[in-house]
């Protein structure tokens, strides 16, 4: 018998083929910086922040954007810049908690119902009609009054009502996945079910909700930055986006850079989010079999 | 039905009157209309017995219930009635390890080269989780294991790290026959194994599997539409139809003197390689009847040509005709004429 070789030939691996094909996309390239940055921005607030976000300065009330404050300053004479930035570390946060629990409950009871049918599809169905019959806002705020403001309340009732959508994303993937004979080759190999959901139909089944995750986080902050303002969110003097724009509203006219300055921090973040959700939408469509 | 019991051998797996209804889903008007929900009767009592290390050939028309037989056999789908012994054990409704056990000795190759395979994983992945779950080999025997199959399905070398879309159609049905014999199964029920192929293709796959057949003493039950491939692969063929078989013998006396006349039909609609025999009347008329209404009587008796009143009122049983069997009340007048 011959001796079986170990060595294979080079070939470029999944990944390294996966990221030369995303940067070569302007709309990858430029969502991914900004995300980067964003995250860099909510990692280490205070090696970018010029000042401390809730010093008051009252030398310096309402100043207009200028060298020393490129943001201006707020009615207490905070800088708003660095406001702004601190904002990102409790903005980005809700980007990802409100959004990753929705994701884990909904992908794995998608996943089930998907795969199982029968009464837990139909029982499955009932509930979502009933949720998603409310606008989505609204049940949130319903929620977030029973259960008292702050964000990890603002969290919970965001993932109660948010779980639903990416569960039915999921089923419906799952669904057109267990129609392929690689599920049923899958069941004549002898495979637990566990084994065909999570190995083989799931992996399969993911892309569209990735994608639909990134647009998700870009919904959960606006979601988010829209309960602060109502003050059912994070509390002042917390920088929040929501909050700072909530802030900056009773002067409008006198100092409008306390509530554009956030509210562009809020439009950067969701294009970038949006843009590699958009970048991922192709770079993760199958290839032509 | 002592009468089945003809072949000396015991069978590797029988199949007695074996059916499979599936409920069609009521529309909302049909539930207030209080209709009943219609059933579509895909296996309507199917007597087969599989002899050990035979090639069995499974033909019939489009819709004939082919697939489900061969879904049912291979535990993908639970007959509504009717049991499938194998080596003598019932093997409906199995669970568990007891399943496990079943599959690892009676495999599946399926239809289509371009679903049939985890578009995510390794030729290797997959070849290496059937081979660990059922314990087959451990450690490095793993891979040699692999190479081996490979070897065996002739994939060039270094397919086995490459993702199925990589490729051809021939290419993924050997790496789908690969993965069925890396359980080193006894029985390989092969779904319309080649339809999906060009013909040149069709022909190295079918000849492989034929060799795998008697390298390894492989049972293999072949289903297909294409009575050329059945008639070159198979020792003995059954004809579907409707979900019940009508003729079964073995493969040279059936395509040679066939007996049913739905068997005569088929054979007649194949079309010819003689130009001289272009123009001859259609084999077959009418349409198959709907699965959700099976005719009464003998099921075939709406397109026969020698229906008698016996056969709208009395179903046939399979008995023996010839070399083979029958279910047609008129088989022998019929096939002498």
């Amino acid at each position: 018998m011959s001796v079986v070789t170990q060595i294979q030939p080079h070939r470029p691996g999944r990944f390294r083929v996966f990221i030369g094909r995303a940067f070569s996309r302007p709309s990858f390239v430029i969502g991914f910086t900004i995300i980067v940055m964003s995250i860099a921005l909510a990692l280490f607030p205070q090696i970018f922040a010029p000042y401390d976000p809730l010093a008051f300065d009252m030398t310096a009330i309402q100043q207009a954007p200028s060298l020393a404050h490129p943001f201006g300053t707020d009615n207490f004479g905070r800088d708003v810049l660095s406001r702004v930035i601190w904002a990102y570390r409790v903005d980005m946060q809700m980007a990802l908690f409100a959004t990753i629990f929705a994701l884990t409950i909904g992908v794995t009871v998608g996943a089930f119902v998907g795969y199982y049918g029968g009464i837990a599809d139909t029982i499955f169905g009932r509930c979502v009609d009933a949720i998603i019959t409310f606008p989505f806002l609204v049940l949130v705020i319903a929620i977030v009054a029973v259960l008292g403001p702050g964000l990890v309340n603002m969290y919970i009732a965001i993932t109660i009502v948010n779980w639903v959508y990416y569960a039915r994303l999921t089923r419906a993937e799952i669904m057109t996945q267990k129609a392929n004979d690689y599920a049923a080759a899958g069941r004549v190999l002898g495979y637990s079910d566990r084994r065909i959901i999570f190995r083989h139909l799931l992996p399969n089944a993911m892309s569209p909700i990735i994608v639909y995750w990134m647009t998700d986080m870009a919904l959960a902050i606006l979601l988010g930055s829209s309960l602060g303002y109502l003050g059912l969110g994070a509390q002042p003097p917390a920088a929040e986006w929501g909050v700072l724009i909530s802030e900056g509203r009773n002067f409008l006219l006198t100092a409008w850079w306390m509530s554009l300055m956030p509210g562009l921090a809020i439009v950067l973040t969701g294009l970038g989010f949006s843009l590699l959700g958009d970048a991922l939408a192709d770079l993760l469509r199958p290839k032509g079999r | 039905m002592n009468m089945l019991t003809m072949e000396p051998a015991a069978p590797l797996l029988s199949i007695r009157d074996l059916s499979m209804r599936f409920a069609k889903n009521r529309s909302l008007s049909d539930t207030i209309a209080g209709r009943p929900r219609q059933i579509v009767s895909a296996l309507n009592g199917v007597d087969l017995d599989v002899m050990p290390a035979e090639t069995l050939g499974i033909v019939g028309e489009s819709g004939c219930g082919k697939s489900t037989l061969a879904r049912c056999i291979a535990g993908l789908h639970r007959p509504s009635s009717g049991d499938i012994r194998f080596e003598g054990e019932s093997v409906i409704g199995l669970k568990g390890a007891n399943r496990r056990a079943y599959n690892r000795r009676v495999q599946m190759m399926f239809q289509d080269p371009y679903t049939s395979l985890n578009p995510r994983m390794t030729v290797r992945d997959t070849l290496r989780e059937a081979i660990s779950v059922h314990r087959m080999r451990e450690g490095a025997a793993i891979d040699r294991r692999i190479d081996e199959l490979l070897d065996l399905v002739r994939l060039p070398e270094g397919a086995a790290d490459k993702y199925p879309h990589e490729f051809s159609g021939g290419q993924r049905q050997r790496i789908g026959i690969a993965r069925a014999l890396s359980l080193e199964p006894t029985c390989l029920v092969a779904d319309e194994l080649v339809s999906a192929l060009d013909v040149s293709v069709q022909a190295q796959v079918v000849n492989l599997l034929l060799e795998l057949q008697d390298n390894l003493g492989l049972t293999v039950l072949f289903v297909a539409h294409d009575l050329r491939l059945v008639r070159h692969v198979s020792h003995r063929v059954a004809v579907i139809y409707l979900g019940a078989i009508v003729e079964v013998g073995p493969s040279e006396a059936l395509f040679s003197r066939p007996r049913h006349p739905y068997s005569q039909a088929l054979l007649a609609a194949a079309p010819s390689l003689d130009p001289a025999d272009r123009k001859r009347a259609p084999a077959l008329s009418g349409e198959l009847p709907s699965p959700l209404d099976i005719p009464p009587g003998c099921p075939f008796h709406v397109r026969c040509p020698h229906a008698a009143e016996r056969c709208r009122i009395e179903k046939p049983m399979l008995r023996p005709v010839g070399a083979g069997m029958a279910a047609c009340h008129f088989a022998e007048t019929i096939s002498a004429a």
